[in-house]
């Protein structure tokens, strides 16, 4: 799959992609937009994926073609959200198959021309807004098959809008479900911060049950305007029968802050290409990582950091906790450019290994044009350190109960970078769900 | 019923290698008893092999505590029966908060049957006695939110050594080695702090070379070790002999003692 080939699968084959077109109540200028990217895509699927990003991703286990978007709108399941309660949202949007079910918004914000809503509903009404930006700044549609073939059948997603020096204070939330075996969301998520806007926004994805497989082939674009500052958090929870992959990017103007944290608990098979740009002087892009894998799961990141301005500052720290037989793999790269002296970047992933079948590979790297610069990276991984789990049993402690604290405690580091308490716990209370504490 | 924690004939290997050959001892509740000795003497492996640690074999002899054997128990069923090491060496445990850490503790020591994920020992509860606790230690709160050990310079492990001690409140307490390292306020602290825990309740093994720390904690009872087996016992004008004339002596008495540890030094260096 990562090598060429001819043929779309049956499901996104150009039959399938004019029936979609019909389904769709989409304005004109997004069926020219889908148009260009179909073909794209068609042209994408002859050439190899780089190597780079995929050699170590084993795509031949993913068929697509057992996988279809879905025409019909679910009658709105009740989902069980982690983030649901933690906190107290001034606006609320929730997909099931791809299909908006709810969408709310504070009229506080409204009030201070706060869009945030469904993508598939504002292409009618905000062309003004969206047009700019929507993949065409962040992520554009050639960059890949896999781009490509969202721009070509996105299917909605949640639209965050805060014009100049609005600041939103409340969190926002957005949640992503698959409730149908078989069932695609191709879920596109564009923030749009202009300048000084600041927002929260929450957004999970998870499974109405724990078996029916599921595609995510989703779209992350953060725009931060000079001065802004946004934050981020997207907590991946799908069920281990699902496939996820998405290209995620942000970009960041001057003065501008981006904190970005990711979790990784779900998916069979979970690839993302997670970009931070720094375009702006003085932009800053603070990355969270949280993964869990267990059983089979295979989890990818493709991580970037790319310092286009002066005086820029990246940070990633990302966290992978290991059991059973999965696999986790970490690429990531410092990318400076010749302008962007006095910049500071640094990477580094650190995995937990808690069984001897799971493997980890981290391999961070720089490439560095400038030559007045702070770049620093690193890896490790190791065991859970016996001598520590002796020194907490011989405290009362079992073992598991060890294990587990030091499990926490590895993610506590991480934690303690993000702000926003309903995601700290949250992310908390989801892995001593995945260790399975009380069972 | 006084408690009583019983050493027969107990040899223990690290790794391949014997270390201990042959340690009797008995500690009831209420007794605090130094061991003396000098590095490689098995004082500390003693300690470990005690606690539990998985390093360390028993191939002979029997540990018990009130009459229950130890040796096939994990050092999580030791501590629930109520024996306690505080660490030469104080493990840091990164991202897990000392309050947490010792919510769970207590909560498996006073709930010996307690299941992970069972209930904790209520939280107003216990911070109160934590509050408590570091009070009469003289520790700030803060302490309570730090991580492990984390960052602690040695006298602050040392006291949270004392404080975990103070709040698991075990029947028996040994303590290896918790004045070395330490300058002459930070032995008095924890001392000062030992004196306030020790009780009829308690058995109490003090592990040293020095005799600071029992200054302040008069030991009925004082043995040396050498060899990996404990050549003489006496009260504490033993251990002020050892203080005022170091092991020469000691060393003399008990030749062949002395050769064994000359040669188990030579294994493990």
């Amino acid at each position: 799959m990562s090598t060429a080939i001819v043929t779309p699968p049956e499901t996104f084959n150009e039959a399938a992609f004019n029936a979609f077109l019909e389904q769709r109540d989409d304005p004109e200028w997004i069926i020219e937009l889908r148009k260009k990217a179909f073909a794209i895509y068609n042209e994408k699927l002859c050439e190899p994926l780089d190597p780079e990003e995929w050699k170590r991703v084993d795509l031949r286990i993913f068929q697509p073609d057992k996988f279809a978007l879905s025409a019909d709108k679910p009658a709105g399941n009740k989902l069980d959200t982690q983030l649901q309660g933690e906190a107290e949202f001034k606006g609320q949007v929730t997909h099931e198959n791809g299909h908006c079910t709810s969408s709310q918004i504070d009229a506080s914000l409204v009030e201070q021309g706060v869009v945030f809503g469904d993508l598939s509903a504002l292409v009618h009404t905000h062309r003004e807004i969206l047009e700019p930006y929507f993949m065409t700044k962040a992520v554009a549609p050639d960059r890949d098959r896999f781009a490509a073939w969202h721009a070509a059948f996105w299917t909605g997603g949640t639209v965050l809008y805060v014009p100049k020096n609005c600041s939103v204070e409340a969190p926002l939330h957005s949640l992503i479900a698959l409730t149908q075996a078989g069932a695609a969301d191709f879920s596109h998520t564009l923030v749009i911060l202009e300048d000084n806007a600041s927002a929260t926004l929450l957004e999970e994805t998870l499974s109405g049950d724990e078996n029916s497989p599921g595609l995510h082939l989703g779209c992350v674009e953060l725009i931060v305007g000079k001065d802004a500052n946004l934050r981020y958090v997207q907590l991946q929870n799908w069920n281990q029968k699902t496939y996820h992959f998405a290209h995620q990017a942000g970009l960041v103007e001057s003065n501008g802050f981006m904190q970005w944290t990711v979790s990784a608990l779900g998916a069979k098979l979970a690839h993302v290409h997670q970009d931070v740009v720094l375009n702006g002087r003085g932009s800053i892009g603070e990355v969270n990582g949280v993964t869990f894998a267990t059983d089979k799961q295979k989890i990818s990141y493709y991580t970037q950091q790319t310092h286009n301005a002066e005086q820029t500052r990246s940070d990633l720290l990302y966290k992978e906790v290991l059991r059973d037989k999965s696999r986790v793999v970490w690429r990531g790269m410092i990318k400076v450019d010749k302008k962007a002296q006095l910049t500071d970047g640094y990477q580094r992933s650190d995995a937990l290994m808690l069984s001897d079948t799971a493997r980890a590979d981290a391999i961070p790297g720089l490439e560095i044009e400038a030559d007045d610069v702070r770049c620093t990276h690193g890896a490790t991984a190791g065991q859970v350190d016996e001598e520590q789990v002796f020194y907490a049993m011989s405290r009362g402690l079992s073992r598991y109960e060890a294990m587990h604290m030091i499990v926490e405690g590895f993610f506590q580091t991480v934690y303690d970078r993000i702000p926003v308490e309903a995601v700290r716990k949250t992310l908390s209370d989801a892995v001593v769900q995945k260790l399975g504490i009380g069972d | 019923m006084t408690s009583l924690l019983k050493i027969e004939n107990l040899h223990v290997n690290v790794e391949e290698t014997p270390i201990l050959k042959g340690v009797n001892l008995e500690v009831k509740a209420g007794e605090i008893h130094a061991l003396m000795g000098e590095n490689g003497s098995g004082k500390s492996t003693l300690a470990y092999a005690l606690a539990g640690h998985p390093k360390y074999t028993i191939t002979e002899g029997t540990v018990e505590l009130d009459g229950a054997n130890l040796n096939e128990l994990d050092p999580s069923e030791r501590a629930r029966l109520g024996l306690f090491l505080a660490f030469q060496y104080p493990v840091t445990i990164p991202g897990v908060k000392v309050a947490d850490f010792l919510r769970h503790a207590i909560s498996n020591i006073r709930n010996p049957d307690r299941k992970e994920g069972e209930g904790l020992v209520p939280m107003r509860e216990f911070r109160k006695e934590l509050k408590e606790q570091m009070g009469s230690l003289d520790m700030k709160t803060e302490f309570a939110r730090r991580y492990l050990n984390e960052g602690f310079s040695g006298g602050e492990k040392k006291r949270m050594e004392i404080l975990q001690l103070a709040m698991l409140k075990p029947k028996f307490a040994i303590l290896d080695e918790t004045d070395s390292g330490l300058d002459s306020d930070a032995v008095r602290f924890v001392s000062e702090g030992l004196t306030k825990l020790t009780g009829p309740e308690m058995g109490v093994m003090i592990i040293t070379h020095h005799e600071r720390l029992l200054q302040y904690n008069i030991p009925q009872y004082a043995h040396v070790m050498m060899g990996g087996r404990i050549v003489e016992t006496g009260d504490v004008s033993l251990a002020e002999e050892i203080h005022n004339e170091g092991y020469t002596a000691l060393r003399e008495r008990h030749p062949e003692a002395a050769a064994e540890q000359e040669q188990v030094e030579a294994v493990t260096q």
